[in-house]
């Protein structure tokens, strides 16, 4: 009983959807900042996304006529549900390396196109043209970097020998971070970093919910309620993703002394580096971005993979 | 009360034209810029109407674009607020002898802020809107 208790307190509270939820508002506020100041601007006080969040809860829910009502409105939460359990798994396994289980990589591989899913669902529920336009570029999106994406977490796999994350962790805490010392893993980090950028559909790669064009594409006829929990996965999906890409390649969070502060730095860096592309870069086609997936990506992927393979 | 902050806090506004000039829109772009810069306040310009929470309205309302603002409107989600932007929005302005001329905004919809001008400066814009969430109870 007290461990069905524990569980869900963890999947609630620490450090599963409240803590991630707390964080992820406060990145993507570091987010906005950062975009203001190098566009000259001041920038938004840091409470501005819980504020946003709070007022779209306010707001009226709106059902278009023509929509498919559930689905409509259950596919934000799954979204929600799978980026909180891909931050739940990594956490517990950061905190405590013995709560690691066999493949727990491939879950969360699988959860984390779990807010890309409820994406292309809620696009295609929303009867709208636009919607169901970005829904699809979605697809197509999520078709172009899940494969290179899997390709580069595996290099470290084949590297270690073991798909635990614990291992890969103590792997790291024993002979220094996985790309000091190994180059197929520069070469996996490096695309793995841009496969991140599309999946939480960050400019060069935000072609499915182009404000300009398709307004938003998706979420376009959301309001209210879905809308605010839309916004809050991508927050988190901001927090949990980096996250992962931490763990498998930067020797994931230390919290003894200034291990603290050190990881903090290590986070900041991929957050920071994020920000700088999507900031730096104008947005690509869907057909450029699904082209430098599969023919400049995947290709480096597959090299860094047989790297890898012969023990660099 | 706490939704009642939370949207002064936080307004999304969405930007319709309904036959004017341009150059009341352009002052509204101005207000983006980084020089006056209302990310700030909160306040974000958005593509959907569904995401709104103020709808600024310009120009002296046509009789093509009547149905359209009508429909917007209608397809806000509440709480729903309208500001009118410059001479035209407010009383149809220099084109108030015009045979396609319906105008102006408040005729048809609800108006919670008026801006004068032609075009209002971003300023003037700026303290319409500080004005109208003072005025929210």
């Amino acid at each position: 009983m007290s461990q069905v208790l524990y569980s869900m307190a963890a999947f609630v509270v620490f450090p599963g959807f409240l803590f991630t939820a707390a964080v992820g508002l406060l990145v993507a506020w570091v987010d906005r900042k950062i975009t203001a100041r190098l566009q000259w601007r001041v920038g938004p006080p840091w409470y501005q996304n819980f504020v946003d969040f709070f007022k779209l809860l306010g707001k009226e829910t709106i059902i278009p006529r023509g929509a498919s009502r559930i689905s409509f409105l259950i596919a934000p939460i799954i979204g929600l549900i799978g980026v909180t359990l891909v931050s739940l798994i990594l956490w517990q396994v950061n905190l405590n390396p013995h709560q690691s289980f066999l493949g727990d990589l491939i879950v969360i591989l699988y959860l984390s196109i779990l807010p890309s899913l409820a994406i292309v669902m809620g696009g295609s529920a929303s009867a709208n043209p636009l919607g169901a336009l970005g829904a699809s570029r979605e697809m197509k999106m999520i078709l172009a970097d899940e494969l290179p994406f899997i390709v580069a977490i595996f290099t470290p796999v084949v590297s270690i020998g073991s798909i635990k994350l614990d291992s890969i962790l103590l792997y790291q805490s024993n002979y220094g971070m996985m790309f000091t010392h190994h180059l197929s893993s520069i070469i996996a980090l490096v695309v793995a970093f841009f496969c991140l950028q599309a999946k939480m559909t960050l400019v060069p790669f935000d072609a499915p919910e182009a404000e300009q064009e398709i307004m938003a594409g998706p979420y376009i006829e959301y309001s209210g309620p879905p809308l605010a929990i839309f916004k809050l996965t991508r927050a988190m999906a901001l927090f949990a993703l980096p996250v992962f890409l931490i763990t498998i390649f930067l020797g994931g969070f230390q919290f003894q002394g200034l291990g603290i502060l050190w990881s903090v730095v290590k986070y900041l860096v991929i957050l920071v580096l994020i920000i700088l592309v999507k900031n730096t870069n104008p947005r690509l086609r869907i057909d450029q971005a699904l082209r430098f997936f599969w023919l400049r990506m995947f290709p480096l992927s597959l090299v860094g993979f047989v790297l890898a393979l012969v023990g660099l | 009360m706490s939704k009642l902050w939370a949207l002064k806090k936080s307004i999304w506004v969405f930007h319709l034209c309904t036959g004017s000039c341009n150059n009341c829109d352009i002052e509204i772009l101005d207000c983006l810029t980084p020089k006056f810069d209302l990310e700030r306040f909160g306040i974000v310009l958005v593509g959907s109407i569904r995401h709104a929470d103020v709808i600024l309205v310009t120009g002296a309302v046509t009789r093509k674009c009547l149905p359209r603002m009508k429909l917007t409107w209608e397809q806000m989600p509440q709480p729903k607020l309208v500001v009118a932007i410059g001479s035209c929005a407010l009383s149809t302005g220099i084109f108030s002898p015009g045979y396609n001329i319906v105008g102006p905004v408040d005729k048809h919809i609800p108006v919670h802020a008026y801006v004068p001008g032609c075009p209002p400066k971003p300023e003037a814009i700026i303290d319409g809107v500080v004005k109208l969430l003072g005025s929210l109870k």
